[in-house]
């Protein structure tokens, strides 16, 4: 569907979940494009031109068209390209993976790092209140292969990003078992068939690599208030 | 549109989160039965339909039951497709819903939960912020008479229901002046045409009474 002089590039971090779950809708949908890699926290140039209002990735540039904001970027693809559809076709099964869409990046996300770091209520509280939050996931994943079904989608792409191959590695780095495969079967399922599917395994940061990032990442937050 | 649609809104008065979905559902003309909250002594019904966020608005269609103002929005135009209030083009509807994700994170956080713990000169510098993100709406603005072109569309009522209509009667209750003529002509221009829209003139809180509910919602996050 691209068109000749068709140009898609997309500014990204390879640590950061909101562009790497960008990645596998572009790679799903077979749209070839330039990766540019921000080397954060350092901003350059074109990233502040490009997103003057948040200056953050993911950007996406579709010709001339600039876009932000990762669930934007996603219903943007979505649209644009109408092979191997992410979002249900249903206007109330849309409605519920935009609803845990949000619920991840603006419930779980709060909860699931920095309260762990400070830990000012007691470590066990804070792994308690992320539980509470994952058990809801692991409801809505009962009897799928995927929260898209038989094949990965929208809210694949983003819990898979921020939840497994994000949180879970700062999880490790505390020596915390967040999800054990007794509490929470279903997740462990979904990630394991998450880790199968090839354009997840291409998009996801190298583990070791991630982990020692996220080693530095949880000391500068345990020093800052 | 089935015979026997069913649609219910639980919402409160002073909620610019249910009045947006009010406008919606009022622009495209689709009865339904409203069930007013009260914050303070949430109904059953409420934390049955609503367990997780335990908030308004509640959307409930034929059984189905949808949350948060902005997938409410796109499931009423995706359902009811008439009356579009979304762009057909994804780029354009992309805009949307960056910006309106702008009003509802950014402008809302500066514009009330920031200002409400802030004393005085603390205000000053986060009027300033909020007229920064305000810039954005206004170079939108340009050269039409609402967001969504010649009517109004979502990121109207988004924008509309939290600004005018919500954040500005907070400010007026504290005596600050965040949006002005001089520096805002095309925003004033859009609320002086929203307010003669009488989807929105019907779903707006009344003035006096929201001014003196916004001091105490704000008296509510300082105690928090």
């Amino acid at each position: 569907m691209a068109k000749k002089e068709e140009s898609v590039k997309l500014l990204g971090f390879w640590i950061s979940p909101f562009s790497r779950r960008v990645e596998m809708a572009l790679k799903l949908k077979g749209v070839p494009y330039e990766y540019l890699e921000e080397d954060l926290p350092k901003k350059s140039t074109l990233l502040l031109e490009l997103n003057p209002v948040h200056k953050k990735v993911p950007v996406l540039v579709h010709n001339d068209k600039l876009l932000s904001e990762s669930h934007v970027i996603l219903e943007y693809i979505d649209q644009t390209w109408n092979n191997n559809p992410i979002l249900p076709h249903d206007p109330y099964e849309k409605a519920m993976v935009r609803f845990w869409a949000k619920f991840v990046d603006e419930q779980i996300l709060p909860v699931g790092f920095m309260p762990l770091v400070k830990a000012e209520k007691g470590i066990d509280v804070a792994i308690e209140e992320i539980r509470e939050m994952l058990m809801f996931l692991e409801k809505e994943v009962t009897g799928k292969d995927f929260f898209g079904g038989k094949t990965i989608g929208f809210l694949d792409m983003v819990a898979g990003s921020m939840i497994p191959f994000c949180l879970a590695r700062a999880w490790e780095c505390m020596g915390i078992d967040m999800t054990p495969e007794d509490t929470f079967p279903e997740l462990n399922r979904w990630i394991k068939n998450l880790n199968e599917v090839e354009i997840v395994r291409e998009c996801i940061p190298p583990k070791e690599k991630h982990i020692e990032r996220m080693k530095k990442i949880i000391e500068r937050a345990k020093s800052t208030f | 549109m089935a015979e026997k649609d069913q649609v219910k809104l639980l919402g409160i008065w002073a909620s610019p989160f249910s009045r947006r979905v009010e406008m919606a559902l009022k622009h495209k003309g689709i009865p339904y039965e409203y069930v007013e909250e009260i914050l303070e002594n949430k109904s059953p019904l409420l934390l049955a339909l609503n367990p997780i966020h335990k908030k308004v608005p509640v959307l409930v269609h034929n059984g189905k039951t949808i949350l948060e103002s902005h997938v409410i929005l796109e499931y009423i135009d995706e359902t009811w497709p008439h009356n579009p209030i979304l762009p057909q083009d994804p780029y354009e509807r992309s805009k949307a819903r960056f910006f309106a994700k702008l009003v509802d994170e950014q402008i809302m956080n500066v514009g009330f939960f920031s200002m409400a713990k802030a004393d005085e000169k603390g205000r000053e510098v986060l009027a300033e912020q909020a007229r920064e993100l305000i810039m954005y709406l206004e170079k939108e603005l340009v050269g039409k008479d609402y967001f969504g072109g010649k009517t109004v569309g979502f990121l109207d009522f988004v924008a509309g229901s939290l600004i005018p209509f919500c954040l500005e009667r907070g400010w007026e209750g504290i005596g600050l002046e965040v949006i002005t003529e001089e520096k805002f002509p095309e925003f004033k221009k859009w609320v002086k045409n929203l307010e003669k829209v009488e989807i929105v003139k019907d779903c707006v809180p009344p003035r006096e009474k929201h001014v003196e509910h916004m001091n105490y919602m704000a008296e509510r996050v300082r105690s928090s």
